[in-house]
């Protein structure tokens, strides 16, 4: 016991000499999360808050040009330009000048008219009597008509493909709306009369898990990332930690503790204490940051009440699994050289396939069954199930134990892998 | 003290043996000289008596302990000065001393006690809250030292514990090393230092190939070799004037 608390001691003491890498241990990650958090919230901003300049080309210039110009108005997401031609607005958007054009087909609001009314008359004539089919108007070609869509090919997929649903469901409602439109005129000549109501008749309510009295629990970009990129950071650790080993071989301390009565196991004690800490510290500042510079920042405040005890325990587990990950990268490695580019690689591939970038359920099938043997996979989850889903202890077992687990193997393969090393 | 029985190491890969069938006994008391050239084997075979590396064949006892049945007891009873200066740079000399101290169990007063008494010994004890980083060439060899004797072993190991210091630091290093074996630790040198050796050492063995070639004290070497003035005249007779050069 003591020569844990002597090694332990000793750690502590090569940290805190090593005054500039402490500032990168806990300054870079706090950078990392302020900045990561600032640009996602201020992409959801993006599409929710302020507006996008968009060019539209209407050659319509009917009833539903005029809808969709005011809708896109309303949606407060864009800030809609009209151009007269289409090759202007293409041009325009593909030198990258904005991120997309709306062009509108010509004689859409009255084909589009003439398609539904055409329609809404075959049916009703379907209802009426035989010899009233007759009444039926005559089957006219109306061909399709496309509203093309420019982007600008820098333009990112996730922007795209919400623009896309948003018109798509537009225009939709212009198409159940027109339907309704004509049923009315063909059934009651008075427009006044309301026949149908046209309002959605289902909408959707979107319910939260709720926490402590009863409030829900509402995430935000904050909620999602504070928990995310201090697991990366938390993983980081691997990198100086494999360092530090690495230098004790280059500097001979190693082999000097081999002739020593003392075991590999206590000598990783020590760094593991002393790292761990580290990791609770980095956890500590990102929260405080989280809550209380935040706010000045802007951004959505971290709430962490009522799970300051779960997320804890999070972070002891997901520390031991990243310091774990690092005691065996510094047996195995033999030079710095080997050990940081290694280390900061791993980790970057280790927070991909843990969903820390992209979700896990967006992945493809094979990464979505690699991600399972990421711990930074089961961290995150763990994280999210105590930040987001107001998860239990109990609830957070199986993944606090897998990290344990990961912990424990990665450290006895370090102490089996030094002991073959050694045997020469 | 220590008894080699037909020692044999041949490292993974290596074409031949570095150590090959040594027998070897080693006197309670004794200042003891392994010479040789570079790939002699000397370090090999310290690395074995040191339990840093594996025999592949034969055995050896230190103070009547195997070295595959009692490793820890005898990491207990021995200490090694390293060829490298084996300390951290970022720490003091107290802090270094401290824990290598306590890997041997030593804490408390009487750790600090050993410190700051061998640190003063070899003319270190002003500089003892310094950073080893720090220090020269000289002074890092010193407390490298007294990093190994803390614990007072039976059995202290030197590779090569003078080499690239100035005659001053070497002087007060080979001064404490007779001052511990006068209070009865047995050492074990390497050292190319021919001249320090002829005088140091009680006993001496040239060993080349890894087998040993002659052994005894000293004088008698000098004084049973034909033409040799002095401890380097029998070195060359017996290892040759070619490079040993080796990859």
């Amino acid at each position: 016991m003591y020569k844990l608390l002597a090694s332990t001691y000793k750690e502590f003491l090569l940290l805190t000499r090593d005054i500039g890498g402490i500032a990168i241990l806990f300054i870079m990650p706090l950078v990392l999360i302020v900045t990561i958090t600032l640009i996602q919230d201020s992409t959801f901003k993006t599409i929710n808050e302020s507006k996008i300049p968009i060019l539209l080309v209407d050659n319509d210039k009917g009833t539903i040009s005029e809808t969709i110009l005011k809708g896109l108005q309303e949606s407060n997401s864009f800030e809609v330009i009209l151009k007269e031609k289409e090759t202007i607005a293409k041009e325009l958007v593909f030198k990258g000048d904005y991120q997309l054009a709306i062009v509108i087909p010509e004689n859409l609001s009255s084909d589009l008219n003439k398609k539904v009314t055409q329609n809404v008359g075959r049916i009703l004539a379907e209802f009426s009597l035989e010899n009233e089919s007759s009444d039926a108007p005559k089957k006219e070609e109306i061909p399709k008509k496309e509203v093309n869509l420019y982007f600008d090919p820098a333009t990112q997929l996730t922007f795209k493909s919400s623009v896309k649903n948003g018109i798509d469901k537009m225009i939709s409602k212009i198409e159940t709306q027109s339907i309704y439109k004509a049923f009315q005129e063909q059934i009651s000549d008075d427009e006044a009369v309301v026949v149908f109501d046209t309002d959605n008749f289902i909408t959707f309510k979107e319910i939260m898990p709720k926490g402590d009295e009863d409030k829900e629990l509402i995430p935000n970009s904050v909620q999602h990332n504070v928990p995310a990129w201090t697991l990366f950071a938390i993983f980081f650790i691997i990198v100086p930690l494999s360092i530090n080993m690495v230098k004790e071989k280059s500097l001979g301390t190693f082999v000097r503790l081999r002739t020593n009565p003392v075991s590999y196991a206590t000598v990783l004690g020590g760094k593991t204490i002393v790292y761990l800490m580290v990791c609770i510290i980095q956890f500590v500042l990102m929260l405080l940051i989280g809550v209380y510079l935040f706010p000045y920042l802007g951004l959505p405040v971290l709430d962490i009440s009522g799970r300051l005890c779960l997320l804890f325990i999070v972070t002891i587990f997901s520390g031991l699994a990243a310091i774990g990950l690092g005691l065996l990268l510094g047996t195995v490695a033999n030079t710095q050289e080997q050990s940081a580019p290694f280390g900061a690689t791993f980790v970057v591939i280790l927070a991909a396939m843990g969903g820390v970038w992209v979700p896990v359920f967006v992945m493809p099938k094979t990464m979505q069954v690699l991600s399972n043997f990421s711990p930074m996979n089961w961290g995150l989850n763990a994280y999210y199930d105590v930040f987001l889903r107001n998860s239990s202890f109990m609830e957070i077992v199986p993944e606090i134990t897998t990290l344990f687990l990961f912990f424990i193997a990665t450290t006895v393969i370090s102490i089996i892998y030094n002991e073959k090393k050694n045997a020469v | 003290m220590i008894k080699i029985q037909q020692l044999s190491k041949k490292y993974k890969g290596a074409e031949n043996y570095s150590v090959s069938n040594l027998d070897l006994s080693i006197v309670e008391g004794e200042i003891f000289g392994l010479l040789g050239p570079n790939g002699a084997g000397k370090t090999t075979l310290i690395s074995m008596l040191c339990s840093l590396i594996k025999p592949t064949s034969g055995s050896f006892t230190i103070d009547g302990l195997n070295y595959s049945k009692n490793r820890n007891q005898l990491k207990k009873l021995i200490g090694i000065v390293p060829q490298e200066y084996a300390l951290y740079n970022s720490l003091t000399a107290y802090e270094n001393l401290v824990y290598f101290g306590s890997m041997y169990g030593l804490r408390g007063k009487v750790l600090k006690n050993k410190i700051m008494e061998a640190l003063v010994r070899l003319g270190l004890g002003d500089f003892a809250h310094k950073k080893i980083g720090a220090y020269s060439g000289g002074m890092k060899r010193r407390v490298n030292l007294i990093a190994s004797i803390l614990h007072e072993p039976k059995v202290l190991f030197l590779d090569e514990p003078t080499v690239g210091v100035d005659v001053q630091s070497k002087n007060v290093i080979i001064q404490h090393l007779q001052e511990l074996n006068k209070n009865g630790t047995t050492i074990i040198y390497t050292s190319h230092h021919l001249n320090e050796a002829e005088c140091f050492c009680t006993n001496v063995a040239i060993i080349d190939h890894g087998e040993i070639m002659i052994e005894g004290k000293p004088k008698d070497l000098i004084k049973n070799q034909s033409n040799a003035n002095n401890l380097e005249d029998v070195f060359i007779a017996l290892t040759g004037n070619a490079l040993r050069d080796h990859v």
